[in-house]
């Protein structure tokens, strides 16, 4: 039978404190982006404005389909280049290119670099006004999803639990919100949509560690906690491995090959896959543990 | 095999047979031939013209709506979400204003020629229209987002329309107060602060406004529109093209009659046509014939009113304002102006399917390039091809038997997952792919958990059975408290995403409570089955 990290026994709770650093350190990495770029970058799924995807043949450089546009009076509009196609995706602003920007655009671009010939391949609009709802009605949706789950996970298993559970799934999205801005993606639906599946993947995780705490407590009732929880994480470790190794393998084969339309939303599964694994493992038990030991201590000062 | 098993054998079957028979008209659609698929898509049985031809028809519209739909951002096509702007109806118009506004998109659209489009209300005044494979989005949009509102209107005559100009100036001169008081040496343009900016003002029924006045005067008419204390007895229309007078470009600008004499709804069919204009042969245009009710309003006008012009208003700009020769008994008309020929084929289809009830404004629009859509299947189906495989392979090096029967459940797992989209007629998007694959990666987790399992137990020195049973027993309540999370989550996505975000949760959430039938029921009942009819000493696992 081939098997990996059969009978270990490593003492992950002795160690805790060096993936609290690691933990912080990774927060802390994501906090200053975020603060460093002002915040999220609000596609045009939240703000409202058009982006427009064209494919130009041949292909000219991003400063001449920026000259282009400017050319034809649109003003700032943010121009980029699609490595995997080739193609640009221009993004204006809400009003900008008129009642039917992508005419604009291929106007602008038809007109301005002649000869080229210009396909729009996709066209993305939100008024101001949907925009905010669906900004709205994202923020809903992730605190609709942490509840369900804080509420599931509190029925399911002794409070002090869900603490350390929770904690662990916002370290994990946190995290993967936090590499989407430090790698300069845009926040769009899709991405929270990754953002709401690593909170279910998280959790997962940690509740199989959960679930074998809860066993070995009952039968081992006089050891300490501590064990208990190294015992319980040692034994689920070659499953939870394997486990995030197989999704790993699918949300790799979708950022590798599954094209640029969600490729962003594959980089984030990807960084949350990774962090919720080793998260179930440290963060979520560890603090768990620390609960624990932190009330134990409150209940013999009285 | 006991009794149970049996059952639960011959159960899973007929799940499989359900499944594949869902299933089969999925197959056969993406089987057909790319042209031949289209010929599917656009299959409408009430266009036939006999019944053998219906019948043909009718079958492939079956075929069509029995198989799995692919969104928009995979077949490629356009989707508009449409507000109706209710602020300016009465409370029993706003009542029916969306419902009458879907009618009458749906008219148009219809007359457009697309594909199974879909329309929906959405709320309490939107609409959301999706129409798949569509190239022509500008040409769409236009003929969405037309109000069309027609109106035919009197010209006011010189004098009236010079005398309702000249109130305006003196209005506008009063407001600019103490500039005004120069008197005779003042200049023009505070004496006459509007009509200083016309190059002719009532001439032969009309005024003329230099383009680069046109934005100043707009605002003026504006001010005025707003200002309720102002009464006038008459109303301005800009012409809806430039034009020239005297070599230079500006725009009409014309004072009518306050009330229509008569509307949209007064007007029975409308064709396109190229000879309607004798000094422009071949110039495109819209001849329409009124109901019996308005040509006898139209007789009595046009008879009451030989030698004035009637404007004909399009969205409150006038398209053309000809003269009136003579009574027009039987309700012919025509609309010329500049149009395109494309135009002129849009007013007609607007014309024949009425006005909207209300403004429409489209405040959100997502378009995909069929070509794009396509890029994205391959890439989607590789990806998923890839990843299962990988998977595959992992579990089978690693679990082997057992591994296979692992499989076997996720192959299961995709195929229940499949025939409940294509029964509850569910679209596939792009990221309900990712959501399928991203399945399968989480899907056999279930397995994984139950055979670590197992293998626990039987390092534990159990015996092959009792570790399988243990195995499984243990494991389940794991299994679904892990799956419950991952669905709240997805619940959550469902509850708020649009379009394929939607999606996105809708494979997942299927696919994992398939999961938890398959994962565990299926693979628990092939290893009972297969340790039932031996002596078991060992296990592949």
């Amino acid at each position: 039978m081939l098997q990996i990290l059969h009978n270990i026994n490593v003492d992950w709770m002795g160690k805790r404190a060096i993936a609290y650093t690691i933990s912080g350190v990774c927060v802390l990495i994501s906090i200053v982006s975020l603060l460093v770029h002002g915040g999220p970058r609000y596609g045009v799924d939240f703000t409202g404005g058009t982006l427009v995807e064209v494919a130009v043949i041949p292909a000219p450089s991003a400063d001449n389909v920026r000259h282009a546009m400017d050319a034809s009076g649109i003003q700032g509009a943010e121009i980029q280049r699609v490595p995997s196609s080739g193609s640009f995706l221009i993004r204006m602003g809400v009003g900008q290119g008129g009642a039917d920007p992508a005419k604009t655009v291929r106007e602008a671009l038809q007109s301005n670099l002649q000869g080229s010939e210009v396909k729009i391949r996709s066209v993305e609009g939100v008024g101001p006004r949907v925009g905010g709802e669906l900004r709205g009605a994202a923020v809903k949706a992730v605190l609709l999803a942490l509840g369900l789950i804080l509420v599931y996970v509190a029925i399911r298993y002794d409070w002090r639990y869900s603490f350390g559970a929770v904690a662990a799934l916002f370290h994990d999205v946190f995290i993967a919100f936090g590499a989407v801005s430090l790698t300069n993606r845009e926040l769009t639906l899709t991405v929270v949509a990754a953002l709401l599946t690593i909170a279910g993947f998280s959790i997962n995780d940690t509740i199989v560690v959960f679930d074998r705490i809860r066993e070995r407590k009952q039968a081992l009732r006089k050891e300490a906690p501590e064990k208990v929880m190294n015992l319980a994480v040692n034994e689920t470790l070659s499953r939870t491995v394997i486990t995030s190794l197989t999704v790993t393998l699918t949300v790799l084969a979708l950022f590798i090959f599954g094209g640029e339309v969600i490729h962003d939303f594959s980089f984030t599964m990807l960084v949350g896959v990774v962090f919720g694994t080793y998260s179930s493992v440290y963060v979520a038990s560890a603090l768990a543990l620390d609960t624990q030991l932190w009330l134990e201590r409150q209940g013999k000062k009285k | 095999m006991t009794k149970s098993d049996q059952r639960k054998f011959l159960f899973t079957l007929a799940g499989v047979a359900v499944c594949i028979y869902t299933l089969w008209p999925t197959f056969q659609f993406y089987a057909l031939s790319p042209a031949k698929r289209q010929e599917v898509l656009q299959a409408r049985p009430a266009s036939a013209t006999n019944e053998e031809e219906r019948q043909r028809l009718q079958k492939m519209a079956d075929l069509r709506d029995k198989s799995i739909k692919l969104g928009l951002d995979l077949q490629g096509g356009m989707s508009l979400l449409l507000e109706v702007d209710k602020t300016k109806l009465g409370p029993a118009e706003a009542k029916n204003a969306v419902d009458q506004a879907m009618q009458i998109i749906r008219n148009r659209i219809d007359q457009f020629g697309v594909a199974e489009p879909s329309i929906q209300k959405q709320g309490d005044n939107r609409i959301l229209v999706q129409l798949p494979g569509l190239l022509d989005q500008g040409r769409a949009k236009e003929l969405i987002g037309q109000t069309a509102l027609l109106e035919f209107k009197l010209v006011k005559s010189d004098e009236e329309q010079r005398a309702i100009l000249d109130r305006l100036d003196k209005h506008f001169a009063l407001r600019m107060g103490a500039a005004a008081t120069g008197g005779a040496t003042a200049a023009d343009s505070l004496v006459r602060p509007l009509t200083s900016r016309f190059l002719s003002v009532g001439q032969a029924g009309e005024s003329f406004v230099l383009s680069e006045n046109v934005a100043a005067v707009e605002a003026m008419i504006d001010q005025v529109r707003a200002d309720s204390s102002f009464v006038l007895d008459g109303t301005f229309a800009w012409e809806a093209h430039l034009t020239e007078r005297e070599g230079r470009s500006g725009r009409v600008f014309q004072v009518l009659t306050k009330d229509p004499l008569m509307q949209g709804k007064d007007v029975q069919s409308a064709q396109m046509r190229l000879d309607l204009d004798e000094q422009r042969p071949g110039a495109p245009g819209v001849s329409f014939t009124l109901t019996s009710r308005g040509g006898a309003t139209f007789a009595d006008v046009t008879g009451a009113n030989v030698g004035r012009r009637l404007a004909i208003v399009l969205d409150s700009r006038v398209q053309s304002a000809p003269n009136i020769n003579e009574r027009i008994p039987r309700g012919q008309g025509s609309i010329t102006g500049s149009f395109t020929e494309e135009e002129a084929q849009n007013l007609a289809i607007v014309l024949r399917s009425g006005a909207l009830p209300a403004p429409v404004m489209i405040i959100e629009e997502r378009t995909v390039d069929p070509s794009l859509g396509q890029d994205s299947i391959q890439k989607g189906l590789m990806a998923g091809a890839i990843g299962a495989g990988a998977v595959v392979l992992f579990m089978l090096v690693y679990y082997r038997l057992s591994g296979a029967v692992a499989v076997m459940a996720l192959i299961l797992n995709i195929l229940g997952l499949l025939a409940c989209m294509a029964g509850f007629h569910a679209t596939l998007t792009l990221p309900g792919i990712a959501g399928i694959v991203l399945t399968i990666g989480m899907a056999v987790d279930a397995n994984v958990l139950v055979f670590e399992r197992i293998r626990e137990e039987l390092r534990n020195k159990k015996t092959v059975l009792a570790a399988i049973e243990q195995g499984y027993a243990r494991a389940y309540r794991t299994i679904v408290d892990a799956n419950v999370t991952t669905l709240l989550s997805a619940l959550a996505l469902m509850w708020f995403g649009t379009g394929p975000v939607r999606g996105f949760a809708v494979t997942l959430s299927i696919g994992l409570i398939i999961n938890m039938i398959t994962a565990v029921g299926v693979s628990k009942m092939i290893f009972d089955a297969w340790s039932l009819r031996r002596k078991v000493n060992s296990i592949s696992i």
